[in-house]
């Protein structure tokens, strides 16, 4: 029976690709949007996910995002510093300023101000020249694709010289970071030169990191911040959260491109659970001979599963693969940088191909199940 | 399950007995009748023809008797056994065994072979596939096809795929054969051919065919002629038909 199944299903080779091609294309459309989708959102909480020696973000009560900035007293550090189960806490700067090259041209860029002693929340890879460098006066390291932004075709090389709030910059160092929302570069500095580079402002502080003590949960450490100093303190998923949060709930952007994700979605799993389902009502009469034929309801349904799976797992693997591709083949594109298909996508896509062709097939199937004895003998 | 003996070799033997069957599509309001008492015998080794007006519920009584639709009321035998005591499962499996279908459209799947078309129920019915289709090649070759027993069904006339699906039907030996208008979509000629096959055939080892036909062309095969209007059976026709081996030359081998 399984014989004749299989060679119901790939007897007509064109009209079988159709199928398959067709629930490859949901597949790929399903996991490509999500895939896109999930990436771009991930990039508003790049610099959050980027700082991975602090476990503790502190801030103003009223920040809803990394992109928020509230000032903070200086004397906030020491009173976080100084509530128990905290191991330590140093100041963050993150703003925006505008870096302009030696020839006049400009443009935003984020700046990352890391504090003086530890240099907390440095990036993790130093791609050219070193870390210890940005002790040197007036040092940032910019990141890879910052520089591409900043100096479009142009040879990498250190010592270059940009210009922020009339400050002199020197790079010496570049380095690999996350692409944030907008792809802006990014200049990490130290805390004190980053309040030259910045635009005048009276506190500039927006954030303290911190790191609770050994044994101590992070988030316990955070409720005894939050109660000591009456800021807002997070984990750095709560904070990363948080930001996503807001950009899918404040923003305009996500929610349309959301909506298009989810077209994508609906469309892909129509398009995958249409054509399976138009193949079985098309065989509806096939199967009502083997029916009539002396083939048992529970063996009818084997049958369409068996096609089902046949159709789920190539259409599937080939949707899948062909969203694989495209990442992998855009992965050295600055500007494409970091969007990526994570495992739970697979699943989710897996899961909703299986869901729709198994929905078609049980669909088409009761058809065939309650066969009218009339559509036999027609 | 009971099996059917044969009991008195000399006459025909009730392969199917049906007794008062009463069948109602649809409730309330739009509840109609469309068999209204049907007492019919489909006789072992004779050909029954099933003939009347267009709705009159030919389809419905032998989707009946097929056990493909279950009956308002009445009782219906076959080979001895009461249908009705059959739960789903063996339903089908008795289908399977003992009932051979022809369709007026033959029905044949278009991926298959003509072999692997008429191997079909004895796939189902078990048997390894080199094996069905080794035994649906020699039942093939019984109907003049032996040399088209690779061919698509697009790639056959319609007589040629009537005549698979006719091999696809008795291949695994049934004791019925049911058939719809197996000649409404042939020419004369084709549909003629079909029937003299039918009549030497079908008949063999003492075997019922059952016939629903709207073509008067085929009258002349009937043993018996079981007119239906309305839901009855208005009357009941006996022939005398010559047994198959006096009548003509068979036109089996010309094709
Ligand atoms: N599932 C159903 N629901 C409601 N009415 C039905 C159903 N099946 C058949 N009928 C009705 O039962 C009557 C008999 O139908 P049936 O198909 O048995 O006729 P028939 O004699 O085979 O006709 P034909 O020669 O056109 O094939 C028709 O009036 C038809 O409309
Ligand atoms: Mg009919």
């Amino acid at each position: 029976m399984n014989w004749i199944a299989w060679k119901m299903l790939t007897g007509d080779r064109a009209k079988y690709l159709g199928i398959v091609f067709g629930v490859a294309f949901g597949s790929l459309l399903i996991a490509h949007q999500t895939s896109i989708f999930v990436s771009l959102m991930r990039r508003t909480g790049s610099q959050i996910l980027d700082v991975v020696d602090a476990e503790i973000w502190v801030m103003d009560q009223h920040t809803q995002s990394i992109d928020e900035l509230w000032p903070l007293q200086d004397s906030d550090v020491l009173n976080v510093r100084g509530t128990p189960g905290v191991e330590w806490a140093v100041r963050f700067y993150k703003g925006m300023v505008t870096a302009k090259r030696s020839d006049g041209l400009y443009r935003q860029a984020i700046l990352l101000g890391l504090d003086d002693s530890t240099l907390t929340g440095a990036p993790r890879t130093i791609l050219r020249g070193s870390l210890a460098d940005l002790r040197q006066p007036d040092a940032v390291i910019i990141d890879e694709a910052g520089y591409e932004y900043l100096f479009p075709g142009e040879p990498v090389e250190l010592g270059r010289t940009l210009e922020m709030n009339d400050h002199r910059a020197v790079i010496v160092g570049i380095c690999e970071a996350s692409p944030p929302f907008q792809t802006f570069p990014i200049l990490y500095t130290r805390y004190s030169q980053a309040t030259h580079f910045a635009p005048p402002q009276r506190n500039i502080m927006p954030f303290v990191l911190a790191k609770p003590e050994l044994g101590v949960d992070a988030q316990e450490a955070c409720r005894r911040i939050k109660a000591r100093t009456g800021l807002l303190a997070l984990t750095t998923q709560q904070f990363f959260w948080k930001t996503i949060d807001y950009y899918l709930s404040s923003t305009g952007i996500p929610i349309n491109f959301g909506i298009t994700v989810a077209l994508g979605f609906i469309v892909g799993t129509a398009i995958a659970g249409q054509t399976f389902y138009l193949f079985t009502i098309e065989n509806l009469k096939q199967f009502g001979n083997l029916k009539a034929m002396g083939v048992t309801n529970s063996r009818l349904v084997g049958m369409i599963l068996l096609q089902a799976s046949i159709v789920g797992v190539l259409g599937f693997g080939i949707g899948i693969g062909g969203a694989a591709a495209f990442f992998e083949a855009t992965r050295d594109v600055t500007h494409l940088a970091g969007f990526m298909m994570p495992w739970q996508i697979v699943a989710l896509t897996g899961a909703a191909v299986t869901l729709i062709v198994a929905l078609s097939s049980l669909l088409s199937m009761r058809k065939v199940l309650v066969l009218e004895p009339a559509a036999v003998f027609r | 399950m009971r099996n059917f003996q044969i009991t008195d070799e000399t006459s025909p033997q009730l392969a199917v007995a049906c007794r008062g069957l009463i069948r109602d599509f649809g409730d309330g309001e739009t509840q109609t009748r469309v068999l209204h008492g049907i007492d019919l015998d489909v006789r072992a080794g004779e050909i029954t023809l099933l003939v009347g007006p267009s709705g009159c519920g030919k389809t419905t009584l032998i989707s009946i008797i097929c056990g493909l639709l279950e009956p308002t009321a009445g009782d219906i035998e076959i080979f001895g056994v009461n249908r009705t005591s059959l739960t789903g499962r063996q339903l089908v499996e008795f289908r399977g065994r003992n009932i051979g279908f022809v369709f007026q459209q033959y029905n044949l799947i278009p991926s298959l072979t003509a072999a692997e078309n008429a191997a079909v129920p004895l796939i189902i019915a078990g048997l390894p596939r080199r094996e069905a289709i080794r035994r649906a090649e020699q039942s093939l070759a019984k109907f003049g096809l032996s040399q088209r027993i690779h061919a698509l069904p697009s790639q056959l006339s319609g007589g040629q795929q009537q005549r698979v699906a006719i091999a696809r039907a008795l291949v695994h030996e049934p004791r019925l054969l049911v058939c719809d208008e197996p000649t409404a979509a042939l020419d004369a000629h084709s549909g003629q051919t079909v029937m003299e096959l039918l009549r030497e055939v079908a008949l063999e080892s003492n075997r019922a065919v059952l016939i629903v036909t709207h073509d008067n062309r085929v009258f002349d095969f009937g043993h018996r002629i079981v007119h239906m209007a309305d839901g009855q059976i208005e009357k009941i026709e006996e022939r005398q038909i010559l047994s198959p081996a006096s009548t003509g030359p068979s036109l089996v081998a010309a094709h």
